[in-house]
This record gives structure tokens, C-alpha cells and sequence, in this order.
């Protein structure tokens, strides 16, 4: 009796996860069905001579190209100068940003010195003043780097002024009515519980780092991915254009998968770590 | 009145030392010309003209590509949280295209459409798209299943149950994505037009800037920075009134 039961739950157990395997597979099929389309089609238009491979190369030639570029070591020089610029950048905004946004929560003079820079300087398109760092900076690294800054820090600043006025008072009357000091306090209290949304004003920045990088790059020639861009583009050399966006959506997926297993790591304490992931 | 006036005073404060500044020499007039002179230099340009030639071809650029994107980013997107085919086709290549800084994708538009509107047209439209199609996608997606289930049990066709549940459902997400998408359409113009183009706010600076004419640069600088403030905050006055509904 025992051995009946046992084959009928592994007969009926077998197909059961293979059709839950089989599901699994086609909804994978599903998602990637798309790109795949996507990228064949490319392809045979590409081959078709409906264009010209000016106007649009072949996908295997862009990734010939990438090849190429990343043997004779070029992809490497060229990622690694934009990576720089794009975390140097990100790591100032990080530090300043969360400090000015500290000072404007806890004091009430950087509070009404910063506010109205920070409410008309966030909504600016801020690329704007790109001629006028390079009218004082140069082209090189300094004023690329002071580009990133000024166009990312205001999520950051915006970001931690909101999480710590967002932290709740409960937590804070009880930790000063068992004797915080004020140091404990800020450090012990009130950034601990403001920091998923700081980490969610850095998440914005961080991408937008990346983004500046490559307009400056772009705008101010030099190595790095947005410079060899356009020093392509001046070329007419079509298939290196297309091997770069290809190279910067790449360098800037792999950034944002980044930063969001950093925010798991750092907040796994936090209960939004148990919520089902999203990004 | 005198609120405001305390509020903005920090921004009257540096603009009076960007101005003391500039008059005592403390920094080369080349690298910042006084303040007074900047307004000089921009009524010229507003007298001769060239200001407002180049907004208009800008602002034309910026209505284009965003209106497109707004019309095709919020169809897709509701379309995407409706239909579960749309979504299975659509979503991972939407999730492809977002972390790609739209900025890169310049050189192309020039490639497929040359230096004039076209390709500022389109660099507008693709890269707004993806905010607004985000938006559309998340609002429409948190449509109250009560809401849909109790217009559906009353009679309603699935039609109706999308133009009147689930499209006012997914609105502030949408007018948010909106939101994000006017502020970008400002930066990829002018990103745009400091590259490559032959009018436009972005080619003004460039042309001014390698002319000499900095104060005239720094004017247009301004104009600009002004012009997306601005825009954000009438924007945001449109949305608190048009969500003026919900409380």
C-alpha cells in the first residue's frame, strides 16, 4: 500500500514540476522573445540594403567592433576614464549632499540659505551652464568632474532633507527621553531610519553621474566612452558610434544592477528588505 | 510679498556678490562679467532679435519630441498594464532602453536625420518616452481591482472600464512621469544643440561662447535655466489642478 501511494505522488509529482518547469521556460522565452526580434530584425535590415551601413550597421559588425575595441584595449582606457569621472563625481555628491541636507535639517540659517537654491536649482536643465565650467575649468577632468557634481547633487540634497523630516517622531522623543545625546541621536536615530530614502535619492544620482560624464565627455572631447562617441561620429565612422551606445547602456545597466544590491546589503536590517525586490 | 521676498533672498545675495565680484576684478571679467552687464547683453539680444529666433525653433524642438511622447509613452504604457501580451512584448525592451543614458544616442539621430529639427525631434521623443511610458504603466497597473470589478459587475464593457476606472486611476503616476519627462526634454535639447545645430538656445551659447561675447553667453545661459524652471513649475501647476478631483 505504502509503495502505491508512493509511485502515484511520484507520477503525479514528476509531470506536475515539469510543467511548472516548462512554464517557467516559456515565460523566460517570452521576455527575451522580444529582444531577440528585435535585435534579428536589426540585423536583416541591416543586411538587406534597405540602408546604408552608414546609416545603420550590421549588429554583427558593432559587435565585431566591440571586439576589437575590447582587445586592443581601448574599451578598457575608455571605461575606466568615464567610470572614474562618473564615481568621483557620484562620491562628492554623496558626501557633500547628504552633509548639506543634513546642516539644512538640523539648522535653521543653511536651511534658509540652501532652500530656495536647492527648489530653483533642482528642475534646471543644469547642462546648460556646461560653457561656463569650461570658461573657468578647462576641458579636462576637474571641470568634468564639477559638472557631475552640479548636475547630481540636488536628488541627494532633496532626498535627505525629505528622509529625515520623514523620520518619525515617536522614535525620536524616545531615544532623547532615555538620554541620547545629540550626536547619538543623529547618529544612532535619526540617519539610520532616514537612510532608504537617501539611498534612494543616491540611486538617482548615480545614473545621472553616468549620464553628465558622457555629455561632458561628449562636449569636451578627450578619452573616455562619450568622447571616442564623437570622435567617431566626426569620422563618419558609423559602426563605432553604434559600438558606444552599445558600451555606455552596458556600463550603465551593470551600474544601476549595482546599486541596487548595494541598497539590499545596507538595509538588510531594514524591514523593505523582506518586501519582494523590484528593481 | 514679503515672504517670497525672504525666501528668495539668499539667490538676491549671490547675485549681489556675483555682481561686487565681478566690478572689483576679484575674478577676470572674461571667466564672469558683472551681473548688470549680463542684463545688458541680454536685452540687446532681445532687441536684435536673435533671442527670440532661437526660441522659437528650441521651444518647437521641446513641444514636438514631448508632445509625441507623451501621446505614444502614455498609450503604450496603459496598453502595457491592460493587455499581458503588450506587457510580455514591450516590457524588456522598455527595461533595455532605460538605463541607456539617452544623451548617447545623439551621434545617431544625427546620423538617421542630420543637424536640423528632425533629430532633436527624436532624441526628445525617445528619451521622454521612457519616463512617461513608467508612469502610464505604474498608475495604470494600481488601478484599484475593486473599482474595476464593481464598474464590471454593473455592466460596464471593458472599454469603458478602462477610459473610466483605470485612466483617471493611473493619472498622478502619469502627470509624475510627465514631470520627470519636461525636465529631460530641456536637458536633451540642449545637450543637443551644444553638439550639433545651427539655431537654437544650445547653438546661441556655443556661437557666442567661441565669438567672445560672455556676457551674451552667460545671458543665454540664464534665459535657459530660467525657461525649464519655469516650465516645472507651471507644470506643476497644471497637475494640482488637474488632480484637483481626488481630494
Amino acid at each position: 500500500m505504502a509503495g502505491l501511494e508512493q509511485t502515484t505522488a511520484g507520477r503525479d509529482g514528476l509531470p506536475e514540476k515539469a510543467a511548472r518547469l516548462a512554464v517557467i521556460i516559456l515565460w523566460a522565452g517570452a521576455r527575451v522573445f522580444s529582444i531577440v526580434v528585435l535585435l534579428a530584425a536589426w540585423e536583416i535590415l541591416a543586411r538587406s540594403g534597405t540602408f546604408t551601413p552608414y546609416q545603420l550597421p550590421a549588429l554583427s559588425a558593432v559587435l565585431e567592433r566591440i571586439w576589437s575595441d575590447a582587445v586592443n584595449g581601448d574599451l578598457a582606457i575608455n571605461t575606466a576614464l568615464t567610470l572614474y569621472r562618473a564615481l568621483a563625481g557620484f562620491a562628492i555628491c554623496a558626501v557633500v549632499g547628504v552633509a548639506i541636507g543634513m546642516a539644512m535639517s538640523r539648522n535653521v540659517i543653511a536651511d534658509w540659505f540652501f532652500d530656495p537654491i536647492v527648489s530653483v536649482g533642482f528642475p534646471m536643465p543644469k547642462i546648460a551652464f556646461l560653457p561656463v565650467i569650461v570658461l573657468w575649468l578647462g576641458v579636462y577632468d576637474t571641470a568634468k568632474i564639477t559638472m557631475i557634481v552640479f548636475d547630481a547633487i540636488f536628488p541627494v540634497i532633496a532626498a535627505t532633507v525629505l528622509a529625515i523630516k520623514g523620520v518619525e517622531r515617536e522614535l525620536i522623543w524616545s531615544a532623547r527621553n532615555m538620554g541620547a545625546s545629540k550626536r547619538e541621536l543623529l547618529h544612532q536615530v535619526i540617519l539610520p531610519a532616514a537612510s532608504p530614502q537617501i539611498m534612494t535619492g543616491l540611486q538617482v544620482a548615480l545614473p545621472l553621474s553616468l549620464i553628465v560624464a558622457v555629455v561632458a565627455e561628449m562636449l569636451m572631447g578627450g578619452y573616455g566612452l562619450g568622447g571616442a562617441m564623437m570622435t567617431a561620429a566626426r569620422f563618419a565612422n558609423s559602426t563605432s558610434v553604434f559600438a558606444g551606445i552599445v558600451e555606455i547602456a552596458v556600463v550603465g545597466y551593470v551600474l544601476i544592477k549595482a546599486m541596487a544590491l548595494t541598497r539590499r546589503r545596507l538595509l538588510l536590517w531594514h524591514p523593505e528588505a523582506n518586501a519582494p525586490a523590484t528593481a | 510679498m514679503r515672504r517670497t521676498l525672504l525666501r528668495y533672498l539668499p539667490l538676491l545675495l549671490l547675485a549681489i556678490v556675483w555682481e561686487l565680484a565681478a566690478r572689483f576684478e576679484l575674478v577676470s571679467n572674461t571667466a564672469l562679467p558683472p551681473l548688470t552687464d549680463v542684463i545688458r547683453s541680454w536685452v540687446e539680444l532681445l532687441l536684435d532679435g536673435e533671442l527670440l529666433t532661437n526660441s522659437v525653433s528650441s521651444l518647437y524642438r521641446i513641444g514636438a519630441g514631448l508632445g509625441l511622447s507623451i501621446v505614444v509613452g502614455a498609450v503604450l504604457g496603459i496598453a502595457m498594464a491592460w493587455w499581458k501580451p503588450v506587457n510580455v512584448l514591450i516590457a524588456p525592451i522598455v527595461e533595455v532602453f532605460y538605463p541607456v543614458p539617452k544623451s548617447a544616442l545623439i551621434p545617431v539621430t544625427v546620423i538617421w536625420l542630420g543637424y536640423g529639427d528632425g533629430s532633436k525631434i527624436l532624441l526628445i521623443f525617445l528619451g521622454c518616452m521612457v519616463p512617461v511610458t513608467i508612469g502610464a504603466f505604474n498608475g495604470a497597473r494600481a488601478s484599484e481591482q475593486v473599482l474595476v470589478w464593481s464598474a464590471r459587475s454593473m455592466g460596464a464593457s471593458k472599454l469603458r472600464v478602462l477610459w473610466d476606472v483605470v485612466v483617471p486611476g493611473a493619472m498622478p503616476e502619469l502627470l509624475n512621469g510627465i514631470r520627470t519627462a519636461v525636465a529631460l526634454s530641456f536637458i536633451l535639447l540642449v545637450s543637443s544643440e551644444l553638439i550639433v545645430a545651427q539655431k537654437g538656445f544650445g547653438f546661441l551659447i556655443g556661437s557666442l561662447g567661441a565669438g567672445g561675447s560672455y556676457s551674451a553667453m552667460y545671458a543665454v545661459v540664464l534665459t535657459v535655466a530660467f525657461l525649464g524652471f519655469a516650465a516645472d513649475r507651471v507644470y506643476l501647476q497644471i497637475t494640482k489642478r488637474t488632480l484637483a478631483w481626488r481630494d
